[in-house]
Order: C-alpha cells, then sequence, then structure tokens
C-alpha cells in the first residue's frame, strides 16, 4: 500500500533521515520504534509531504506521492495524528471534526461520521462546544485521532499518541487503534517510544536509529529480541 | 451636548473607515504574521480606479448613486486584483524567508505602488466629486451627521456583519482560522494554506477599497499619497486594538477615531495625530498585546 524507497529528508544542512525504507501493506499495524531524536516525527512527516525528502521516492497505492502538495495527499486517504496532538485550541470540537473532513463533500455521511466518532469517545460529545484548547491531554488525543478518522483515512499515521497520558487513558486510545483497524479495514502505521505497548499491538516493527532502519520483523519477535528488549523496553 | 454628538458620530465614522482597512492588516498578520505595509496601497488604488470609473460613467450621464455602487464594484474588484498578485509576487516566494525579508519586500511593494500611481496619474490632489447626496429625511440631524456619514456607517456595518458570518460560519472561514492556529496542522488536515492566503489578501484588498471609496468621497479629494497616511492609522488601530485579532481591529478603530475626533473637537485640530499615538503608547504600556490581543502563542 504504502512503498518508502530509500527517503534522505534535510533540515537545511542536517540529513534527518539517511535513505529509509519502509513497506506497509493493507490492513497492517505497523509501529515504527527508537529513540529520541532518530528521525521517527521527519518520516511521518516525508510521508505527508510537510518536508519533503531530497532524494528517494515514496509510492501510495503504487502513484507517486513524493513530491505531492500535502492536501493532495490527504485526499488519496493518508492522514496524520501528528505528535503532541495539535488540536486547532480556538476552534470548538465540533469545528476540529469540521476541519478534519475538509476535502469530503458527502455531507450526510459527515454527519454519521461524526455520530460514529462521538460514540467511539462519548466524553468528546459532551465537550462538544468548548474550544479545542480547554480539553485535557487525553481528551485532546482523542479528538485529535477523531480527526483523523473524519477524513475516513485508508492509511492512519499516529505520531506518539501515548506522550504524556495517564496509563488508564493509554490502553483505552489503543483499544480504539485496534477497533479502528479492525472494524474500518484502516491501516495504521504507528510511530511510538513506548516500544513494548506499541509491540503488543502492531503485526510488524521497524526500529530506528539516526535516521535509519535498523532492524524491522514481526512484533512478536521484536518484542522477544535480546538487543530490543535492552535498548527499548528496558529488560 | 449636540457638539458631543457631533463629535462621537464623527469619529465613530472615522473609525469605522479605520476598521475597514484595519481589517486586512489584522487578518493577514493572524494568518501570516506579515505586516503588509502594501495595503494602504490597495486601499489608494481602489479609490483612484473609483475615480477614473467615476469620470466615465458622470460623462455618461448616469445617476449619481448608480455611479457609486458601479464604482465601487469595480474598484473592488481591481483591488482585489491587487491585493492577490501582491501576494503572488511579493510574499508567497519569500514563505520559508526570514520574516524580515517578506517585511522589507511589504515596504518596498508598498513605494513601488505609490510610485507607478504617481507616474501614471499625477502628483496633485485629484478632486473627488461627492457622490452621496442629502437625503431629506436626515435634515433635522444635519448639524450632528451628515448624510455621507450615515451611508459610510451603514456600509461599513454591513461589511462587517458579512465579514464575520463568512469567518464563523463558512467552511473557508474555518479554515482560515484553522490556518491561523496551525499552519502545518492545517496543511495536514487537507486544507490548501497557499489558496487560503490568498482568499485571506483578496478579502482584505475588498473591504480596503470599500474603504478607498467611501472616505474619497467624504474628504472630497485624493493623490498617490493617502494610502501610506491611512495605512498608517489603520495599521496603528489594528496594533491598539491587539493584532491578528478581528474585533479588536474594528474596535481598535473606534478607539483610535474617537481620540482624534474628540481631541480635533476639544483641543484643536493640530493635536489629533499627538493624542491618538499617545494613547497607542499608554495602551501598549498596559496592554501589550493589544486591547483584545492573545498573549500567548498561537501555535503549541
Amino acid at each position: 500500500m504504502l512503498k518508502v524507497k530509500d527517503i534522505h529528508t534535510f533540515y537545511g544542512n542536517i540529513e534527518a533521515l539517511k535513505g529509509v525504507s519502509l513497506d506497509i501493506s493493507e490492513g497492517e499495524i505497523i509501529t515504527l520504534i527508537g529513540a529520541n531524536g532518530a528521525g521517527k516525527s521527519t518520516t511521518l512527516m516525508s510521508i505527508c509531504g510537510i518536508t519533503p525528502p531530497r532524494m528517494g521516492e515514496i509510492t501510495f497505492m503504487d502513484q507517486p506521492i513524493t513530491n505531492m502538495k500535502p492536501d493532495k495527499i490527504v485526499s488519496l486517504g493518508i492522514c496524520q495524528v501528528p505528535e503532541g496532538r495539535r488540536i486547532f485550541p480556538y476552534l470548538s470540537v465540533t469545528e476540529n471534526l469540521d476541519m478534519g473532513a475538509f476535502l469530503r463533500k458527502d455531507m450526510n455521511h459527515i454527519k454519521t461520521d461524526m455520530e460514529y466518532v462521538f460514540d467511539l469517545f462519548p466524553i468528546l460529545e459532551q465537550r462538544r462546544h468548548q474550544p479545542g484548547g480547554t480539553l485535557s491531554g487525553g481528551e485532546q488525543q482523542m479528538l485529535a485521532i477523531s480527526r483523523a478518522l473524519m477524513a475516513r483515512p485508508r492509511l492512519l499515521l499516529l505520531d506518539e499518541p501515548s506522550l504524556g497520558l495517564a496509563p488508564l487513558i493509554v490502553r483505552q486510545i489503543f483499544e480504539i487503534v485496534k477497533k479502528i483497524n479492525t472494524e474500518n479495514d484502516t491501516t495504521i502505521f504507528l510511530v511510538e517510544q513506548n516500544a513494548n505497548l506499541a509491540l503488543q499491538v502492531a503485526h510488524r516493527g521497524y526500529v530506528m536509529e539516526n535516521g535509519q532502519i535498523v532492524i524491522t520483523d514481526a512484533a512478536d519477535r521484536l518484542l522477544s529480541n535480546e538487543d530490543i528488549r535492552k535498548a527499548y523496553l528496558g529488560m | 451636548m449636540d457638539y458631543f454628538l457631533e463629535l462621537f458620530l464623527g469619529g465613530l465614522t472615522r473609525g469605522s473607515i479605520y476598521a475597514l482597512i484595519a481589517l486586512g492588516y489584522t487578518m493577514v498578520y493572524g494568518i501570516i504574521e506579515l505586516i503588509n505595509f502594501a495595503h494602504g496601497e490597495i486601499y489608494m488604488i481602489g479609490a483612484f480606479t473609483a475615480l477614473i470609473v467615476i469620470s466615465v460613467l458622470t460623462m455618461m450621464g448616469m445617476n449619481t448613486i448608480a455611479i457609486l455602487v458601479i464604482a465601487g464594484f469595480i474598484a473592488v474588484i481591481y483591488s482585489c486584483a491587487y491585493g492577490y498578485t501582491v501576494e503572488k509576487i511579493a510574499y508567497k516566494p519569500l514563505r520559508r524567508a526570514p520574516r524580515l525579508s517578506a517585511l522589507i519586500s511589504a515596504i518596498g511593494m508598498s513605494l513601488f505602488l505609490q510610485n507607478y500611481v504617481l507616474l501614471a496619474q499625477t502628483s496633485d490632489f485629484l478632486p473627488f466629486p461627492n457622490l452621496i447626496p442629502d437625503f431629506t429625511f436626515m435634515e433635522p440631524y444635519a448639524h450632528i451627521i451628515s448624510s455621507a456619514e450615515v451611508v459610510i456607517l451603514i456600509t461599513t456595518t454591513i461589511v462587517m456583519i458579512l465579514l464575520t458570518v463568512l469567518i464563523k460560519f463558512t467552511k473557508m472561514g474555518k479554515a482560515m482560522r484553522a490556518t491561523s492556529q496551525d499552519k502545518d496542522m492545517a496543511r495536514l488536515v487537507g486544507i490548501d494554506v497557499d489558496r487560503v492566503i490568498s482568499v485571506t489578501f483578496v478579502l482584505g484588498s475588498a473591504t480596503a477599497a470599500i474603504g478607498g471609496v467611501l472616505i474619497a468621497s467624504h474628504v472630497g479629494m485624493i493623490n498617490f499619497y493617502i494610502g501610506f497616511i491611512a495605512g498608517i492609522k489603520a495599521f496603528v488601530a489594528a496594533v491598539l486594538g491587539g493584532i491578528g485579532s478581528i474585533p479588536g481591529a474594528v474596535l481598535g478603530s473606534f478607539v483610535l477615531g474617537w481620540t482624534e475626533s474628540f481631541a480635533t473637537g476639544y483641543v484643536s485640530s493640530d493635536y489629533e495625530d499627538v493624542f491618538a499615538f499617545v494613547f497607542l503608547v499608554l495602551i501598549l504600556i498596559f496592554r501589550p498585546a493589544g486591547i483584545l490581543g492573545r498573549t500567548e502563542k498561537h501555535t503549541v
């Protein structure tokens, strides 16, 4: 579904991605784990066209998207929930969700989709008229995921959904992520520092170090890999 | 009391004209954090376009109200085209450059447009016909407020209501607010940010052109330099109200209009600008972000 071939992304003269290759098939949950500053978020931003790679190639459903504008990439069905959630702070919860559906024209389906995300996260319905910035961290993460779902993505990119949240909320969010994957057939690419949790829900995983992919394997095998356990799982 | 009321309404009229221009400054700043110094020139070009159209239509012997409406309409279209082009030429290529570059580009664009009109037209003041008739029903109040002022107030109110509806309730309006709060996130939900920026410039240019036509018709003369003066005043109003905030720009404009009006009426017209700027300094000392400005950063 998504093929990333040897991409190099730069910030000024600094090479953040030094030849990253990934392959994601339809219906999978794939995770990308690695330490701070390894280039995980940059990988996602490169896929979405915010920081286009200088070299390399990205294709989605056999269509090259390497230098496409971000809004065109979204229209193909790739949506990102970025790190830090990035809720529009002065837009209400419903307006944030409307923005998620920005490119869609099917008004009545947007309505049912909004009811669907309110079903997933009932707390959001209670807060529907509140500005996004007044929500708690967990609620904002729920809103960020819901906003992405409003676009009916085929591929959902999640960047550190567990960051700064209480363990109970993290559990809840990961349950929903699994549900989205099985119920809606949405492919999920999950970037996480919480490697233990991420590898438990994912089918396959990639491990990133210094802008490069160092290992890739099935999630359960990564979980039992001695080096991975030492470096990323703290065991 | 009548004198006070006259000054109050005079200030309100002045303020509403400032507001029409200040909206453009504040909307553009809200979206790309740039002080568009060429904005005053857009207003001036609106006034000049209207004058040319009016001259032609008057020769054809049309009725004055029709002339005013047509001239206003064409001025709006012309100014929008200029606003759109200025953004594409002078700011878009500098989107990723340091902010100072865009600012200097803005000043350059302002000077260029002034001198372009100076060359194409003249450096003299040109008479601008007063097309707003004195309504008979306004006669009993003529000592307090003129018919022209009433027309200005009504037009401004309509424009502001339309703009508020557009920004609050339409899809494009929501996209504009989303873009001003977090540009990259706006891109990630599929908003074409370049288009939103263009729309913002066009909207700001349209309101500025309406202001240009109204004030030119009220004051009765124009030259290539009016945009600079009005632009600075409207900029002050936008900062006073809190730049980036739309209600702030309107409020700041009224505050500035009243300050000038009362200073002129009770002290001397020589001190009108002094009072306006003293007021600005005072407000910025106590509220550095302006009256309705947000102190914290928009983005996370």
